[in-house]
């Protein structure tokens, strides 16, 4: 029940010899596509967590029923982005946007759609502020302000097939740089560009390369940072699964300027749908010859193998990231020695981000000019965001660096859900911290985000709104840092173990006066005396929440009130009968019967039932729940 | 225990024995065939490899994906990240801890199900999530977790008897 694809696999095992056997293939994938053939695209990554597989299959179903199986591409997709709207379907040429589609919609898509070219209305998404629906990806809010660059094929090619990539642009950076540039003056390029590295520190990436290629010792190594540990992120996960050739030819270009012989794509064993399609493209590139010795029959080799992580935030960190390949526990060691000079296995080696690598083809092909177009004046570029917590249209979100917080998450990102209103984002997860509304239209770079005691970080930011503590959150992020420190350094496993009993203290109505100075102190002392950026920055959470929400933290202490009410022993589980709606919600998503109420009456808790679930607070939509 | 059948561990070792760095990758495929780490597998690897039993519970200790139990028929990863904690995990975790009667870690009495939490699935848009085996279930809800963990008991009540 295979539906026949477009083009015929192109002819594999034979290796290329030359860049023109390398444009011929490319020129092939070329002349056997059609840009106005009918097609349907499926995302196959994230919205499996939505049952797109289903729809698939209900789809191939329908196609082959139908009798168009033949006529009609069904095309296995990475992530569109908009995974709020999950499972996404998208119909070409046209390119018509379905949302929330369930199999029972796939008959009338293949007939209605595909067949007759009618629109379904009730799948496409619908505008409230100009109360209009709009069928086509480029109308919907939520995509027209985005500038898709890193992420262009994203959602748009099949990323299992190399054909797919090679028709958008696909290894011509390579091509181009295997044929006219040296290594000096690609690295000369990616210095003009001024891309920064997007794992999170924002370490000029041209400088980097440069050190490690002047660096003595041989062979070198290049490493693609896939740890993906901050909480609340998926950009490296969307890039990899959607797009891995990307990331590939952004590492080729590196090991070329580097002049690194052997390399390594570290990911997360959590992501296995990013480890099957990064498979696949390595499988790929050895067999066409684009990975291995005399690349394209020039003196140029790489060797590049899959390391799958283990599960450990820690290894995140380039050190203990390389201790981890070695086989060890994946613990940092202090730098300098950096691993410019001395890395995996006391050689040479570079260690950039997936997005970092991402942007390498994009700065090759249209030049480093092109690039700095967008951007601001230290930060250049696009920054991949994943948009998640407490907003309607939680997903993937590329946009220009200099953009602001508003613009995300109100604009692109539709605003706070369920009428409650704007409370704090949360930027570079454990090491970053909260932004409070005052601060939403400062444009977003590396060194803004840094004056407002956040950080770029990788790119997860976790939008809360009034129902959200700040102190749990703070209690959450240093729970976090507690499983996962590592245990090397003192300030970092016993300080944030005194930081973590305080909050919890805080939380629980313990609180005393002096918990405000003493975190503040231990956090001080746990910045300078850590041994690597877990530690160092681990405070952070804390700092940025008392910084701008010490109210909350003086609520807690002093009246033994949450008014979130999110920290259990300081609820009452009573309903405040000024402001309960007498809606009933809490009755029905009770799930131990402990609420009663009549129509036209405020709801009554029965304690003795109640289990502290905190469901009906969960759905109260006038925060009722005290 | 007793009955564990070991020669898969030394076919596993002979592709590794001249590779750098190969502890992981091998413990990896190790818990991937018996779902966890057995005992006797360190020993052989800790010849295999030349490194010391010890330095191999050192590593498999310290990452999170290496188990020295069994595991369940299916398991619950819940994930326990920013994402989905600010919207409510946590009850959703005492939810099912409360349904299967199990606390993070353990196993059920019928060793159908192990609940383990993670720090990110990389699904944070569809927060709360979790994976069960390799289902991603997004979304969560207490009714919701009820409708899951029924769904999947039955299932293996029908097949027991059959
Ligand atoms: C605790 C910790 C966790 C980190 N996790 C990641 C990660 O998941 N992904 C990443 O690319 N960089 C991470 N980094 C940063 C890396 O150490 C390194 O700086 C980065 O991979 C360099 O790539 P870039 O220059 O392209 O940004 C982490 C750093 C620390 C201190
Ligand atoms: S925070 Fe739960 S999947 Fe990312």
């Amino acid at each position: 029940m295979k539906v026949k694809k477009e083009q015929k696999p192109m002819d594999k095992g034979k290796k290329l010899q030359s860049i023109e056997e390398l444009e011929s293939l490319q020129q092939q994938a070329f002349d056997r596509y059609d840009p106005l053939r009918k097609r349907v695209r499926i995302c196959m990554t994230g919205c499996l967590a939505h049952g797109a597989d289903k729809v698939r299959d209900a789809l191939v179903e329908e196609l082959e029923n139908q009798g168009m199986s033949k006529d009609i591409d069904l095309v296995e997709t990475g992530c569109f982005g908009f995974c709020a709207k999950a499972p996404v379907v998208a119909i070409d040429p046209e390119d018509i946007h379905y949302q929330r589609v369930k199999p029972e919609d796939a008959g009338e898509i293949v007939s209605e759609t595909l067949g007759k070219g009618n629109i379904i209305d009730r799948l496409v998404y619908f505008d409230k502020k100009a109360n209009k629906r709009l069928p086509y990806t480029q109308d919907i809010p939520f995509y027209k302000r985005q500038v898709k660059h890193v992420l262009r094929n994203c959602g748009r090619i099949d990323p299992k097939r190399i054909d797919h990539y090679l028709l958008n642009d696909g290894y011509k950076a390579l091509a181009k740089v295997i044929t006219s540039l040296s290594p000096e003056e690609v690295i000369e390029m990616i210095k003009k560009s001024g891309l920064r590295g997007r794992g999170g520190g924002g370490f000029r990436t041209g400088l980097k390369w440069e050190i490690c290629r002047r660096a003595a010792g041989s062979p070198k190594y290049l490493i693609c940072n896939a740890d993906e540990g901050d909480p609340g992120a998926f950009m490296d996960r969307g890039l990899l699964e959607g797009d891995p050739h990307s990331v590939l030819e952004g590492m080729l270009i590196g090991a070329y300027a580097l002049g690194a012989r052997f390399g390594y794509v570290y990911v997360r064993a959590e992501y296995p749908i990013a480890i099957d399609h990064l498979k696949i493209a390595l499988n790929e590139l050895k067999s066409l010859g684009l990975l291995g010795d005399n690349i394209l029959g020039k003196d140029f080799s790489f060797h590049l193998k899959l390391k799958e992580g283990a599960g450990a935030f820690v290894c995140g960190e380039e050190t203990a990231l390389m201790a981890s390949i070695e086989g060890k526990r994946g613990m940092p060691r202090p730098r300098p020695p950096f691993p410019a000079h001395k890395g995996l296995w006391g050689k040479p080696t570079n260690i950039n981000n997936v997005e970092t690598f991402g942007n390498v083809p994009l700065i090759i092909l249209n030049g480093s000019e092109e690039y700095t177009r967008l951007g601001t004046e230290k930060s250049k570029g696009t920054k991949i965001f994943a948009l998640a917590g407490r907003v309607n249209n939680t997903g993937l979100v590329e946009i220009p660096m200099g953009t602001s917080l508003r613009d995300i998450i109100f604009d692109i990102g539709g605003g706070i859900p369920k009428g409650r209103t704007f409370k704090a984002v949360q930027l570079g997860g454990p090491s970053g911290g909260c932004i409070p509304g005052d601060h939403l239209d400062v444009p977003i770079d590396y060194d803004s985000l840094i004056n407002l005691g956040a950080i770029m970080g990788s790119g997860g930011m976790v939008v809360m709104d009034s129902a959200n503590c700040m102190i749990d959150v703070a209690r959450f992020f240093l729970e976090f840092i507690q499983i996962e420190s590592c245990g090397k350094c003192i300030p970092c496993r016993i300080g944030t173990k005194r930081m973590l009993e305080i909050l919890v203290r805080i939380t629980e109505g313990e609180g005393k006066e002096e918990d405000i100075s003493l975190l503040k102190e231990l956090a001080e002392g746990i910045k300078i005396t850590a041994l690597c950026g877990l530690g160092q920055t681990a405070p952070n959470p804390v700092l940025s929440t008392i910084r701008y929400f010490l109210d909350e933290y003086k609520e807690h202490i002093f009246e033994k009130r949450c008014p979130a009410s999110v920290c259990v022993p300081l609820i009452k589980f009573e309903v405040n009968r000024e402001l309960c709606k007498k809606c009933g919600i809490c009755k029905k998503v009770c799930p131990v019967g402990a609420v009663s109420w009549e129509k036209k009456m405020p709801a009554v808790i029965d304690k003795n039932i109640c289990i502290k679930c905190k469901t009906c607070i969960e759905n109260c939509p006038a925060q009722a729940i005290q | 225990m007793s009955n564990l059948d070991i020669t898969y561990i030394s076919q596993i070792l002979t592709g590794y024995k001249s590779m750098k760095g190969a502890l992981i990758p091998v413990l990896q495929e190790v818990q991937n065939h018996y779902t966890y780490i057995p005992e006797p597998a360190v020993d052989l690897i800790a010849e295999a490899l030349n490194i010391s039993p010890s330095e191999i519970y050192g590593v498999l200790t310290f990452y999170t994906q290496f188990y020295t139990q069994p595991e369940g028929k299916y398991t619950i990863k819940l994930c326990r990240g920013t994402a989905c904690h600010v919207k409510g995990s946590k009850s959703i975790l005492e939810a099912i801890e409360r349904k299967l009667g199990i606390r993070v870690g353990e196993t059920t009495k019928d060793d159908l199900f192990t609940l383990r939490i993670v720090a990110c699935l990389g699904a944070c848009a569809v927060a709360p999530v979790m994976m069960v085996n390799g289902d991603y279930y997004g979304e969560l809800t207490l009714e919701k977790i009820e409708g899951i963990f029924d769904e999947l008991q039955a299932k293996e009540c029908k097949s027991a008897k059959t």
